[in-house]
Protein backbone atom coordinates (compact mmCIF):
# COMPACT_ATOMS: atom_id res chain seq x y z
CA UNK A 1 0.00 0.00 0.00
CA UNK A 2 1.30 3.48 -0.81
CA UNK A 3 1.49 6.14 1.88
CA UNK A 4 -1.35 8.01 0.24
CA UNK A 5 -3.59 5.00 0.17
CA UNK A 6 -2.63 4.22 3.68
CA UNK A 7 -3.50 7.64 4.99
CA UNK A 8 -6.73 7.50 3.05
CA UNK A 9 -7.49 4.09 4.52
CA UNK A 10 -6.72 5.39 7.98
CA UNK A 11 -9.02 8.38 7.46
CA UNK A 12 -11.73 6.12 6.17
CA UNK A 13 -11.42 3.92 9.20
CA UNK A 14 -11.52 6.91 11.54
CA UNK A 15 -14.69 8.15 9.88
CA UNK A 16 -16.19 4.71 10.14
CA UNK A 17 -15.23 4.43 13.76
CA UNK A 18 -16.89 7.74 14.50
CA UNK A 19 -20.02 6.65 12.70
CA UNK A 20 -19.94 3.41 14.61
CA UNK A 21 -19.41 5.16 17.88
CA UNK A 22 -22.49 7.34 17.48
CA UNK A 23 -24.41 4.45 16.10
CA UNK A 24 -23.55 2.27 19.04
CA UNK A 25 -24.77 4.97 21.41
CA UNK A 26 -27.90 5.24 19.34
CA UNK A 27 -28.47 1.52 19.40
CA UNK A 28 -27.81 1.25 23.07
CA UNK A 29 -30.25 3.98 23.93
CA UNK A 30 -32.71 2.52 21.49
CA UNK A 31 -32.52 -0.74 23.37
CA UNK A 32 -33.46 0.89 26.63
CA UNK A 33 -36.11 3.12 25.07
CA UNK A 34 -39.72 2.22 25.35
CA UNK A 35 -39.96 2.79 21.65
CA UNK A 36 -37.73 0.06 20.43
CA UNK A 37 -36.56 0.16 16.87
CA UNK A 38 -38.70 -1.87 14.57
CA UNK A 39 -35.98 -4.36 13.66
CA UNK A 40 -35.10 -4.98 17.29
CA UNK A 41 -38.70 -5.61 18.05
CA UNK A 42 -39.05 -8.01 15.18
CA UNK A 43 -36.02 -9.84 16.40
CA UNK A 44 -37.38 -10.11 19.87
CA UNK A 45 -40.62 -11.46 18.50
CA UNK A 46 -38.65 -14.01 16.56
CA UNK A 47 -36.66 -14.83 19.65
CA UNK A 48 -39.70 -15.41 21.79
CA UNK A 49 -41.34 -17.35 18.96
CA UNK A 50 -38.53 -19.88 19.06
CA UNK A 51 -38.38 -19.88 22.84
CA UNK A 52 -35.32 -17.83 23.65
CA UNK A 53 -35.65 -16.07 26.94
CA UNK A 54 -32.30 -14.32 26.89
CA UNK A 55 -31.81 -10.99 25.23
CA UNK A 56 -28.61 -10.52 23.32
CA UNK A 57 -26.52 -7.36 23.46
CA UNK A 58 -26.37 -6.13 19.89
CA UNK A 59 -22.81 -4.86 20.07
CA UNK A 60 -21.05 -7.74 21.77
CA UNK A 61 -23.40 -10.59 20.93
CA UNK A 62 -23.34 -11.57 24.61
CA UNK A 63 -26.34 -12.54 26.71
CA UNK A 64 -27.82 -9.64 28.68
CA UNK A 65 -28.39 -10.08 32.39
CA UNK A 66 -27.39 -8.55 35.72
CA UNK A 67 -23.76 -9.63 35.41
CA UNK A 68 -23.32 -8.73 31.77
CA UNK A 69 -21.74 -5.35 32.54
CA UNK A 70 -19.08 -7.02 34.71
CA UNK A 71 -18.12 -9.37 31.94
CA UNK A 72 -18.10 -6.60 29.41
CA UNK A 73 -15.91 -4.47 31.64
CA UNK A 74 -13.40 -7.21 32.36
CA UNK A 75 -13.33 -9.52 29.40
CA UNK A 76 -13.24 -7.73 26.10
CA UNK A 77 -10.26 -5.42 26.38
CA UNK A 78 -7.79 -7.96 24.98
CA UNK A 79 -9.98 -9.94 22.64
CA UNK A 80 -13.45 -9.59 21.26
CA UNK A 81 -16.48 -11.15 22.87
CA UNK A 82 -16.49 -13.64 20.01
CA UNK A 83 -13.90 -15.70 21.82
CA UNK A 84 -16.25 -15.94 24.77
CA UNK A 85 -19.49 -16.63 22.91
CA UNK A 86 -17.81 -19.35 20.83
CA UNK A 87 -16.88 -21.35 23.90
CA UNK A 88 -18.95 -23.66 26.13
CA UNK A 89 -17.84 -24.93 29.51
CA UNK A 90 -18.95 -25.80 33.01
CA UNK A 91 -18.25 -23.31 35.81
CA UNK A 92 -15.11 -25.28 36.61
CA UNK A 93 -14.09 -25.26 32.94
CA UNK A 94 -14.56 -21.49 32.78
CA UNK A 95 -12.52 -21.11 35.95
CA UNK A 96 -9.76 -23.12 34.29
CA UNK A 97 -9.75 -20.71 31.33
CA UNK A 98 -9.61 -17.65 33.60
CA UNK A 99 -6.76 -19.21 35.62
CA UNK A 100 -4.86 -19.94 32.40
CA UNK A 101 -5.33 -16.36 31.21
CA UNK A 102 -4.19 -15.01 34.56
CA UNK A 103 -1.11 -17.22 34.67
CA UNK A 104 -0.03 -16.84 31.06
CA UNK A 105 -1.89 -14.02 29.29
CA UNK A 106 -1.75 -11.02 31.64
CA UNK A 107 -5.37 -11.26 32.80
CA UNK A 108 -5.74 -8.99 35.84
CA UNK A 109 -6.92 -10.25 39.22
CA UNK A 110 -10.71 -10.21 39.02
CA UNK A 111 -11.08 -10.01 42.82
CA UNK A 112 -14.64 -10.28 44.08
CA UNK A 113 -15.94 -10.04 40.52
CA UNK A 114 -14.69 -13.50 39.65
CA UNK A 115 -17.66 -15.27 41.27
CA UNK A 116 -20.37 -13.31 39.44
CA UNK A 117 -18.41 -13.52 36.17
CA UNK A 118 -18.19 -17.30 36.49
CA UNK A 119 -21.90 -17.43 37.33
CA UNK A 120 -22.65 -15.52 34.16
CA UNK A 121 -20.40 -17.65 31.95
CA UNK A 122 -21.63 -20.95 33.37
CA UNK A 123 -25.23 -19.83 33.03
CA UNK A 124 -25.16 -18.62 29.44
CA UNK A 125 -22.32 -20.59 27.93
CA UNK A 126 -22.67 -24.03 29.38
CA UNK A 127 -21.96 -27.20 27.42
CA UNK A 128 -24.62 -29.18 25.63
CA UNK A 129 -24.10 -32.85 24.97
CA UNK A 130 -23.26 -33.06 21.28
CA UNK A 131 -22.56 -36.80 21.26
CA UNK A 132 -19.64 -38.35 19.46
CA UNK A 133 -20.74 -36.99 16.06
CA UNK A 134 -23.62 -34.59 15.46
CA UNK A 135 -26.12 -34.57 12.60
CA UNK A 136 -25.25 -32.29 9.70
CA UNK A 137 -27.10 -29.09 10.40
CA UNK A 138 -27.68 -25.65 8.90
CA UNK A 139 -27.76 -27.12 5.41
CA UNK A 140 -28.69 -24.65 2.69
CA UNK A 141 -30.22 -26.78 -0.05
CA UNK A 142 -29.59 -25.81 -3.66
CA UNK A 143 -29.99 -27.41 -7.04
CA UNK A 144 -26.76 -28.81 -8.44
CA UNK A 145 -26.56 -28.22 -12.19
CA UNK A 146 -25.40 -31.29 -14.03
CA UNK A 147 -22.18 -30.69 -15.89
CA UNK B 1 -29.84 -23.24 20.76
CA UNK B 2 -26.41 -22.05 19.78
CA UNK B 3 -27.47 -22.00 16.18
CA UNK B 4 -30.60 -20.00 16.88
CA UNK B 5 -28.70 -17.44 18.87
CA UNK B 6 -26.40 -17.06 15.92
CA UNK B 7 -29.32 -16.39 13.64
CA UNK B 8 -30.58 -13.62 15.85
CA UNK B 9 -27.18 -11.99 16.14
CA UNK B 10 -26.79 -12.08 12.40
CA UNK B 11 -30.06 -10.32 11.79
CA UNK B 12 -29.19 -7.61 14.26
CA UNK B 13 -25.90 -7.16 12.54
CA UNK B 14 -27.50 -6.81 9.17
CA UNK B 15 -29.51 -3.92 10.49
CA UNK B 16 -26.41 -2.27 11.92
CA UNK B 17 -24.55 -2.68 8.67
CA UNK B 18 -27.48 -1.45 6.71
CA UNK B 19 -27.47 1.67 8.85
CA UNK B 20 -23.78 2.27 8.33
CA UNK B 21 -24.00 1.41 4.70
CA UNK B 22 -20.40 0.29 4.36
CA UNK B 23 -18.55 -2.74 5.57
CA UNK B 24 -15.96 -2.15 8.26
CA UNK B 25 -12.52 -2.14 6.77
CA UNK B 26 -9.49 -2.87 8.84
CA UNK B 27 -6.61 -0.76 7.58
CA UNK B 28 -3.64 -3.00 6.97
CA UNK B 29 -1.64 -0.87 9.35
CA UNK B 30 -4.34 -0.35 11.88
CA UNK B 31 -4.08 -2.26 15.10
CA UNK B 32 -7.07 -4.08 16.43
CA UNK B 33 -7.18 -2.18 19.69
CA UNK B 34 -9.01 0.84 18.33
CA UNK B 35 -11.76 -1.20 16.83
CA UNK B 36 -15.19 -1.16 18.37
CA UNK B 37 -14.60 -4.34 20.26
CA UNK B 38 -17.12 -7.07 19.97
CA UNK B 39 -19.14 -5.59 17.18
CA UNK B 40 -20.64 -8.53 15.41
CA UNK B 41 -18.51 -9.14 12.44
CA UNK B 42 -19.92 -11.38 9.79
CA UNK B 43 -19.64 -8.30 7.55
CA UNK B 44 -16.08 -7.43 8.44
CA UNK B 45 -13.63 -7.47 5.59
CA UNK B 46 -10.21 -8.65 6.67
CA UNK B 47 -7.35 -6.97 4.81
CA UNK B 48 -6.30 -9.03 1.82
CA UNK B 49 -8.95 -11.64 2.55
CA UNK B 50 -12.16 -12.73 0.86
CA UNK B 51 -15.44 -11.75 2.49
CA UNK B 52 -16.37 -15.43 2.20
CA UNK B 53 -14.03 -16.47 4.98
CA UNK B 54 -15.86 -17.32 8.20
CA UNK B 55 -14.58 -14.97 10.90
CA UNK B 56 -14.47 -16.77 14.26
CA UNK B 57 -12.85 -13.89 16.08
CA UNK B 58 -11.98 -10.39 14.91
CA UNK B 59 -9.51 -9.68 17.70
CA UNK B 60 -7.20 -11.49 17.47
CA UNK B 61 -8.19 -12.37 13.90
CA UNK B 62 -9.14 -15.98 13.36
CA UNK B 63 -10.95 -16.91 10.16
CA UNK B 64 -11.54 -20.16 8.30
CA UNK B 65 -12.32 -21.23 4.74
CA UNK B 66 -15.59 -23.00 3.89
CA UNK B 67 -14.80 -26.44 2.39
CA UNK B 68 -16.20 -25.71 -1.08
CA UNK B 69 -13.75 -22.80 -1.41
CA UNK B 70 -10.79 -25.14 -0.97
CA UNK B 71 -11.33 -26.77 -4.36
CA UNK B 72 -8.29 -25.13 -6.01
CA UNK B 73 -5.01 -27.02 -6.34
CA UNK B 74 -3.40 -24.15 -4.46
CA UNK B 75 -5.50 -22.14 -2.04
CA UNK B 76 -5.61 -18.52 -3.24
CA UNK B 77 -4.04 -16.05 -0.81
CA UNK B 78 -7.32 -14.30 -0.10
CA UNK B 79 -8.97 -17.60 0.85
CA UNK B 80 -6.18 -18.95 3.04
CA UNK B 81 -7.26 -19.28 6.68
CA UNK B 82 -5.91 -16.98 9.42
CA UNK B 83 -4.99 -18.08 12.93
CA UNK B 84 -3.55 -15.10 14.77
CA UNK B 85 -2.64 -15.39 18.43
CA UNK B 86 -1.91 -11.68 18.73
CA UNK B 87 -1.92 -8.49 16.70
CA UNK B 88 0.12 -8.39 13.47
CA UNK B 89 2.89 -5.76 13.38
CA UNK B 90 1.38 -2.44 12.38
CA UNK B 91 4.16 -1.15 10.15
CA UNK B 92 6.27 -3.55 8.19
CA UNK B 93 9.35 -2.27 6.41
CA UNK B 94 10.41 -5.30 4.40
CA UNK B 95 13.61 -3.65 3.18
CA UNK B 96 14.92 -3.17 6.68
CA UNK B 97 13.46 -6.38 8.07
CA UNK B 98 16.04 -8.68 9.63
CA UNK B 99 16.19 -12.28 10.74
CA UNK B 100 18.60 -13.13 13.54
CA UNK B 101 19.78 -16.68 14.16
CA UNK B 102 21.14 -17.40 17.62
CA UNK B 103 20.54 -19.54 20.68
CA UNK B 104 22.80 -21.61 22.91
CA UNK B 105 23.32 -24.30 20.25
CA UNK B 106 24.23 -21.88 17.46
CA UNK B 107 27.98 -21.52 16.77
CA UNK B 108 27.52 -17.80 16.25
CA UNK B 109 24.79 -15.21 16.12
CA UNK B 110 24.10 -13.86 12.65
CA UNK B 111 21.60 -11.44 11.22
CA UNK B 112 20.30 -11.46 7.65
CA UNK B 113 18.21 -9.00 5.68
CA UNK B 114 15.64 -10.49 3.32
CA UNK B 115 17.83 -9.39 0.39
CA UNK B 116 20.74 -11.32 1.93
CA UNK B 117 18.62 -14.43 2.35
CA UNK B 118 17.67 -14.14 -1.31
CA UNK B 119 21.23 -13.63 -2.56
CA UNK B 120 23.19 -15.95 -0.24
CA UNK B 121 21.03 -19.06 -0.45
CA UNK B 122 19.31 -21.05 -3.14
CA UNK B 123 15.60 -20.34 -3.51
CA UNK B 124 13.03 -23.17 -3.47
CA UNK B 125 9.30 -23.29 -4.13
CA UNK B 126 7.24 -26.06 -2.53
CA UNK B 127 3.51 -26.76 -2.32
CA UNK B 128 2.88 -27.29 1.36
CA UNK B 129 -0.36 -27.86 3.26
CA UNK B 130 -0.68 -25.98 6.54
CA UNK B 131 -3.33 -26.98 9.03
CA UNK B 132 -4.01 -25.51 12.45
CA UNK B 133 -3.67 -28.10 15.22
CA UNK B 134 -7.14 -27.10 16.44
CA UNK B 135 -8.90 -27.54 13.10
CA UNK B 136 -12.14 -29.43 13.81
CA UNK B 137 -12.18 -28.40 17.48
CA UNK B 138 -15.88 -27.44 17.37
CA UNK B 139 -16.92 -31.09 17.21
CA UNK B 140 -15.36 -32.26 20.46
CA UNK B 141 -17.68 -33.29 23.27
CA UNK B 142 -17.34 -32.15 26.04
CA UNK B 143 -16.43 -28.91 24.26
CA UNK B 144 -12.76 -27.99 23.99
CA UNK B 145 -11.38 -24.53 24.78
CA UNK B 146 -10.34 -22.02 22.12
CA UNK B 147 -11.51 -20.87 18.72
CA UNK B 148 -14.20 -23.25 17.56
CA UNK B 149 -12.77 -24.19 14.17
CA UNK B 150 -15.00 -26.24 11.96
CA UNK B 151 -13.16 -27.77 8.97
CA UNK B 152 -11.49 -24.78 7.36
CA UNK B 153 -8.26 -24.04 9.24
CA UNK B 154 -6.32 -25.65 6.40
CA UNK B 155 -4.94 -24.65 3.02
CA UNK B 156 -2.21 -25.59 0.57
CA UNK B 157 -0.05 -22.90 -1.04
CA UNK B 158 3.13 -22.66 -3.04
CA UNK B 159 5.70 -21.22 -0.64
CA UNK B 160 8.88 -19.64 -1.95
CA UNK B 161 11.93 -19.07 0.19
CA UNK B 162 15.16 -20.65 1.34
CA UNK B 163 15.78 -23.88 3.16
CA UNK B 164 15.90 -23.31 6.89
CA UNK B 165 18.71 -25.90 7.00
CA UNK B 166 20.90 -23.85 4.60
CA UNK B 167 20.59 -20.82 6.85
CA UNK B 168 21.14 -22.77 10.07
CA UNK B 169 24.21 -24.49 8.58
CA UNK B 170 25.66 -21.14 7.48
CA UNK B 171 25.44 -19.96 11.09
CA UNK B 172 26.65 -23.29 12.50
CA UNK B 173 24.70 -25.85 14.51
CA UNK B 174 26.34 -27.30 17.62
CA UNK B 175 26.21 -31.02 18.24
CA UNK B 176 23.93 -30.70 21.24
CA UNK B 177 21.21 -28.93 19.19
CA UNK B 178 17.81 -30.39 19.96
CA UNK B 179 15.15 -27.94 18.89
CA UNK B 180 14.64 -24.60 17.19
CA UNK B 181 12.32 -21.87 18.42
CA UNK B 182 11.02 -18.81 16.60
CA UNK B 183 10.09 -15.29 17.56
CA UNK B 184 7.88 -12.98 15.52
CA UNK B 185 6.90 -9.32 15.51
CA UNK B 186 3.27 -9.77 16.47
CA UNK B 187 2.11 -7.99 19.60
CA UNK B 188 0.39 -9.59 22.58
CA UNK B 189 -3.31 -8.64 22.68
CA UNK B 190 -2.88 -7.07 26.12
CA UNK B 191 -0.59 -4.48 24.51
CA UNK B 192 2.32 -5.58 26.74
CA UNK B 193 5.31 -5.10 24.45
CA UNK B 194 7.58 -7.26 26.61
CA UNK B 195 5.33 -10.27 26.22
CA UNK B 196 5.72 -12.82 23.43
CA UNK B 197 2.46 -13.76 21.79
CA UNK B 198 3.59 -17.13 20.57
CA UNK B 199 7.09 -18.61 20.27
CA UNK B 200 6.98 -22.23 19.21
CA UNK B 201 9.29 -24.46 17.19
CA UNK B 202 10.21 -27.93 15.97
CA UNK B 203 12.79 -30.63 16.77
CA UNK B 204 16.15 -29.99 15.08
CA UNK B 205 15.65 -32.96 12.75
CA UNK B 206 12.52 -31.38 11.31
CA UNK B 207 14.24 -27.99 11.11
CA UNK B 208 17.07 -29.50 9.06
CA UNK B 209 14.85 -31.39 6.67
CA UNK B 210 14.92 -30.22 3.04
CA UNK B 211 11.29 -29.16 2.92
CA UNK B 212 11.41 -26.81 5.92
CA UNK B 213 11.42 -23.27 4.56
CA UNK B 214 11.90 -19.65 5.51
CA UNK B 215 9.43 -18.14 3.03
CA UNK B 216 8.66 -14.65 1.74
CA UNK B 217 6.22 -15.59 -0.98
CA UNK B 218 2.93 -17.40 -1.12
CA UNK B 219 1.60 -18.43 -4.52
CA UNK B 220 4.05 -16.11 -6.26
CA UNK B 221 3.11 -13.00 -4.29
CA UNK B 222 4.34 -11.36 -1.10
CA UNK B 223 2.92 -13.12 1.95
CA UNK B 224 -0.46 -11.62 2.92
CA UNK B 225 -0.20 -9.29 5.94
CA UNK B 226 -2.29 -11.69 8.01
CA UNK B 227 -0.21 -14.72 6.99
CA UNK B 228 3.12 -13.34 8.16
CA UNK B 229 4.37 -10.64 5.75
CA UNK B 230 7.26 -10.23 5.14
CA UNK B 231 8.78 -13.51 6.41
CA UNK B 232 7.63 -16.77 7.95
CA UNK B 233 8.53 -20.37 8.59
CA UNK B 234 6.79 -23.22 6.77
CA UNK B 235 6.84 -26.77 8.16
CA UNK B 236 4.66 -29.29 6.35
CA UNK B 237 2.94 -31.99 8.39
CA UNK B 238 3.28 -30.18 11.72
CA UNK B 239 0.62 -28.01 13.41
CA UNK B 240 0.65 -24.66 11.58
CA UNK B 241 1.49 -22.92 14.87
CA UNK B 242 5.07 -24.21 14.36
CA UNK B 243 5.34 -22.14 11.17
CA UNK B 244 6.03 -18.80 12.86
CA UNK B 245 4.84 -15.62 11.13
CA UNK B 246 6.37 -12.12 11.00
CA UNK B 247 9.56 -14.03 11.68
CA UNK B 248 12.49 -12.03 13.06
CA UNK B 249 14.44 -14.48 15.21
CA UNK B 250 15.27 -18.17 15.34
CA UNK B 251 17.04 -19.77 18.28
CA UNK B 252 18.83 -23.12 18.10
CA UNK B 253 18.21 -24.77 21.45
CA UNK B 254 19.95 -27.51 23.43
CA UNK B 255 16.60 -28.51 24.91
CA UNK B 256 12.95 -28.47 23.87
CA UNK B 257 12.14 -24.81 23.16
CA UNK B 258 10.28 -23.24 26.08
CA UNK B 259 8.71 -20.18 24.41
CA UNK B 260 5.11 -18.99 24.72
CA UNK B 261 2.55 -21.70 23.93
CA UNK B 262 5.12 -24.51 24.00
CA UNK B 263 4.15 -25.51 27.55
CA UNK B 264 1.02 -26.10 29.60
CA UNK B 265 -1.74 -27.57 27.48
CA UNK B 266 -1.14 -25.49 24.35
CA UNK B 267 -0.63 -27.56 21.20
CA UNK B 268 -0.34 -30.64 23.36
CA UNK B 269 -2.44 -33.77 23.74
CA UNK B 270 -2.51 -36.27 26.60
CA UNK B 271 0.55 -38.56 26.37
CA UNK B 272 -1.78 -41.42 27.24
CA UNK B 273 -5.29 -41.37 25.74
CA UNK B 274 -8.02 -40.27 28.16
CA UNK B 275 -11.78 -40.63 28.50
CA UNK B 276 -13.86 -37.68 27.18
CA UNK B 277 -13.83 -34.85 29.71
CA UNK B 278 -11.07 -36.32 31.86
CA UNK B 279 -8.81 -33.84 33.66
CA UNK B 280 -5.22 -34.05 32.49
CA UNK B 281 -2.28 -32.56 34.38
CA UNK B 282 0.11 -30.34 32.42
CA UNK B 283 2.97 -32.78 32.95
CA UNK B 284 0.91 -35.54 31.32
CA UNK B 285 0.49 -33.55 28.12
CA UNK B 286 2.84 -34.17 25.15
CA UNK B 287 3.74 -31.79 22.32
CA UNK B 288 1.97 -32.48 19.03
CA UNK B 289 4.44 -33.17 16.25
CA UNK B 290 2.98 -34.86 13.19
CA UNK B 291 -0.55 -34.08 12.10
CA UNK B 292 -2.87 -36.98 11.22
CA UNK B 293 -4.20 -38.11 7.82
CA UNK B 294 -7.19 -36.05 6.72
CA UNK B 295 -9.36 -35.07 3.76
CA UNK B 296 -12.14 -32.70 2.72
CA UNK B 297 -14.81 -32.92 0.04
CA UNK B 298 -14.40 -29.60 -1.76
CA UNK B 299 -16.97 -30.20 -4.51
CA UNK B 300 -19.90 -30.02 -4.42
CA UNK B 301 -20.84 -27.72 -1.60
CA UNK B 302 -22.93 -29.47 1.04
CA UNK B 303 -26.68 -29.24 0.37
CA UNK B 304 -26.67 -30.30 -3.30
CA UNK B 305 -30.03 -31.44 -4.65
CA UNK B 306 -29.90 -33.64 -7.75
CA UNK B 307 -32.24 -35.75 -9.88
CA UNK B 308 -32.33 -39.53 -9.47
CA UNK B 309 -30.77 -40.16 -12.87
CA UNK B 310 -28.06 -37.54 -12.41
CA UNK B 311 -24.48 -38.57 -11.68
CA UNK B 312 -22.76 -36.37 -9.18
CA UNK B 313 -19.04 -35.72 -9.54
CA UNK B 314 -17.22 -35.20 -6.25
CA UNK B 315 -13.70 -33.94 -5.66
CA UNK B 316 -11.61 -33.12 -2.69
CA UNK B 317 -8.20 -32.88 -1.10
CA UNK B 318 -6.33 -35.29 1.15
CA UNK B 319 -3.15 -34.68 3.15
CA UNK B 320 -0.94 -36.28 5.78
CA UNK B 321 2.35 -35.88 7.60
CA UNK B 322 3.33 -39.31 6.28
CA UNK B 323 5.04 -39.79 2.91
CA UNK B 324 1.83 -39.68 0.93
CA UNK B 325 -1.85 -40.49 0.67
CA UNK B 326 -2.35 -43.99 -0.71
CA UNK B 327 -6.11 -44.18 -1.04
CA UNK B 328 -9.28 -42.12 -0.72
CA UNK B 329 -12.69 -43.77 -0.53
CA UNK B 330 -16.24 -42.48 -0.35
CA UNK B 331 -19.44 -43.87 1.10
CA UNK B 332 -23.05 -42.87 0.42
CA UNK B 333 -24.61 -45.29 2.90
CA UNK B 334 -23.22 -44.04 6.20
CA UNK B 335 -20.10 -46.14 6.04
CA UNK B 336 -21.46 -49.58 5.12
CA UNK B 337 -19.86 -49.62 1.69
CA UNK B 338 -16.80 -47.73 0.57
CA UNK B 339 -15.78 -47.11 -3.04
CA UNK B 340 -12.43 -45.87 -4.33
CA UNK B 341 -11.83 -42.39 -5.66
CA UNK B 342 -9.25 -41.66 -8.32
CA UNK B 343 -6.28 -40.05 -6.62
CA UNK B 344 -3.80 -37.51 -8.02
CA UNK B 345 -0.14 -37.32 -7.11
CA UNK B 346 1.27 -34.69 -4.77
CA UNK B 347 3.44 -31.95 -6.27
CA UNK B 348 5.90 -32.79 -3.49
CA UNK B 349 5.67 -34.20 0.03
CA UNK B 350 3.18 -32.27 2.23
CA UNK B 351 1.27 -30.92 -0.79
CA UNK B 352 -2.31 -32.11 -0.67
CA UNK B 353 -3.54 -34.63 -3.22
CA UNK B 354 -6.71 -34.25 -5.23
CA UNK B 355 -9.31 -37.02 -5.38
CA UNK B 356 -12.31 -37.39 -7.67
CA UNK B 357 -15.21 -39.78 -8.16
CA UNK B 358 -18.51 -39.98 -10.02
CA UNK B 359 -21.22 -40.84 -7.57
CA UNK B 360 -24.58 -42.29 -8.52
CA UNK B 361 -27.56 -42.89 -6.28
CA UNK B 362 -30.15 -45.62 -6.86
CA UNK B 363 -33.12 -44.16 -5.10
CA UNK B 364 -34.43 -40.75 -4.12
CA UNK B 365 -33.72 -39.74 -0.54
CA UNK B 366 -31.43 -37.97 1.87
CA UNK B 367 -27.81 -38.98 1.57
CA UNK B 368 -24.52 -38.07 3.09
CA UNK B 369 -21.33 -38.45 1.13
CA UNK B 370 -18.45 -39.32 3.40
CA UNK B 371 -14.80 -39.39 2.37
CA UNK B 372 -11.90 -41.01 4.15
CA UNK B 373 -8.22 -41.10 3.25
CA UNK B 374 -5.56 -43.66 4.09
CA UNK B 375 -1.90 -42.67 4.13
CA UNK B 376 1.32 -44.57 3.42
CA UNK B 377 1.63 -45.40 7.12
CA UNK B 378 -1.61 -47.35 6.76
CA UNK B 379 -3.53 -44.87 8.93
CA UNK B 380 -7.19 -44.19 8.00
CA UNK B 381 -9.48 -41.39 9.09
CA UNK B 382 -12.07 -42.37 11.71
CA UNK B 383 -15.77 -41.78 10.97
CA UNK B 384 -16.54 -40.55 14.49
CA UNK B 385 -14.39 -38.21 16.54
CA UNK B 386 -10.91 -39.44 17.38
CA UNK B 387 -9.51 -39.37 20.92
CA UNK B 388 -10.90 -36.56 23.06
CA UNK B 389 -8.31 -34.13 24.43
CA UNK B 390 -8.73 -31.04 26.62
CA UNK B 391 -7.82 -28.48 23.96
CA UNK B 392 -9.53 -30.23 21.07
CA UNK B 393 -6.65 -30.87 18.70
CA UNK B 394 -6.24 -33.38 15.87
CA UNK B 395 -9.84 -33.98 14.87
CA UNK B 396 -9.43 -35.89 11.61
CA UNK B 397 -12.88 -37.51 11.51
CA UNK B 398 -14.06 -38.03 7.94
CA UNK B 399 -15.75 -35.08 6.22
CA UNK B 400 -19.41 -35.36 5.35
CA UNK B 401 -21.65 -33.46 2.94
CA UNK B 402 -25.44 -33.67 2.67
CA UNK B 403 -27.11 -34.52 -0.66
CA UNK B 404 -30.78 -34.85 -1.60
CA UNK B 405 -31.82 -37.00 -4.54
CA UNK B 406 -35.23 -36.15 -5.98
CA UNK B 407 -37.40 -38.46 -8.03
C1 LIG C 1 -5.12 -9.42 29.54
C2 LIG C 1 -5.76 -9.84 28.36
C3 LIG C 1 -7.04 -10.69 28.51
C4 LIG C 1 -8.19 -10.39 29.22
C5 LIG C 1 -8.50 -9.14 30.02
C6 LIG C 1 -9.07 -11.52 29.03
N1 LIG C 1 -8.48 -12.44 28.20
FE1 LIG C 1 -9.35 -14.13 27.50
N2 LIG C 1 -7.66 -14.58 26.47
C7 LIG C 1 -6.54 -13.78 26.36
C8 LIG C 1 -5.62 -14.35 25.40
C9 LIG C 1 -4.29 -13.77 24.98
C10 LIG C 1 -6.22 -15.52 24.91
C11 LIG C 1 -5.68 -16.45 23.82
C12 LIG C 1 -6.19 -15.90 22.49
C13 LIG C 1 -5.87 -16.76 21.30
O1 LIG C 1 -5.12 -17.73 21.43
O2 LIG C 1 -6.39 -16.46 20.19
C14 LIG C 1 -7.49 -15.63 25.60
C15 LIG C 1 -8.37 -16.68 25.40
C16 LIG C 1 -9.66 -16.74 25.91
C17 LIG C 1 -10.58 -17.81 25.68
C18 LIG C 1 -10.27 -19.07 24.87
C19 LIG C 1 -9.56 -20.01 25.79
C20 LIG C 1 -8.48 -20.83 25.18
O3 LIG C 1 -8.09 -21.82 25.84
O4 LIG C 1 -7.99 -20.51 24.09
C21 LIG C 1 -11.73 -17.50 26.36
C22 LIG C 1 -12.98 -18.33 26.40
C23 LIG C 1 -11.51 -16.24 27.03
N3 LIG C 1 -10.25 -15.79 26.72
C24 LIG C 1 -12.44 -15.62 27.85
C25 LIG C 1 -12.17 -14.50 28.60
C26 LIG C 1 -13.03 -13.99 29.66
C27 LIG C 1 -14.36 -14.60 30.07
C28 LIG C 1 -12.43 -12.88 30.17
C29 LIG C 1 -12.91 -12.00 31.31
C30 LIG C 1 -12.80 -12.56 32.62
C31 LIG C 1 -11.18 -12.69 29.44
N4 LIG C 1 -11.06 -13.69 28.53
C32 LIG C 1 -10.31 -11.63 29.64
C33 LIG C 1 -6.32 -12.60 27.04
C34 LIG C 1 -7.25 -11.96 27.87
Amino acid sequence: MTDQMQSFANKLVVVQLLVLFFLSIAIHSACTDDNKRESDKQLEDKASAIGIATEIDTLTGMALDENFELVRANCITCHSAKLITQNRATREGWKGMLDWMRETQNLHDLGENEGPILDYLAKHYSPENKGRRANLEDIEWYELESE
Amino acid sequence: MVRRRKFIKKSVLTSITAAIGIPIVYGRFLRGEILPIGLENSQITLPGKSAELIVLNDRPINAETPPHLLNDKLTPNDLFFVRNNGLPPSRVDAENWTLTIGGESARAEKTFSIAELKSKFKTYSLDITLECGGNGRSEFNPPAKGNQWSTGAVGCAKWTGVRLSDVLMEVGVKEDAMYIGYYGADLHVSGDKTKNTISRGVPIKKALSNDSLIAWQMNGEDLPALNGYPLRLVFGGYPASCSGKWLNKIVIRNKVHDGAKMGGQSYRVPCKTVAPGEKVKDEDMCIIEEMPVKSLITYPKTGATIKANQKMPISGKAWTAAKKINKVEYSIDFGMNWKSCSLGAAANQFAWQQFDADVSFDKPGYYEVWARATDSNGKTQPIILPGWNPKGYLNNACHRIAVKVEA
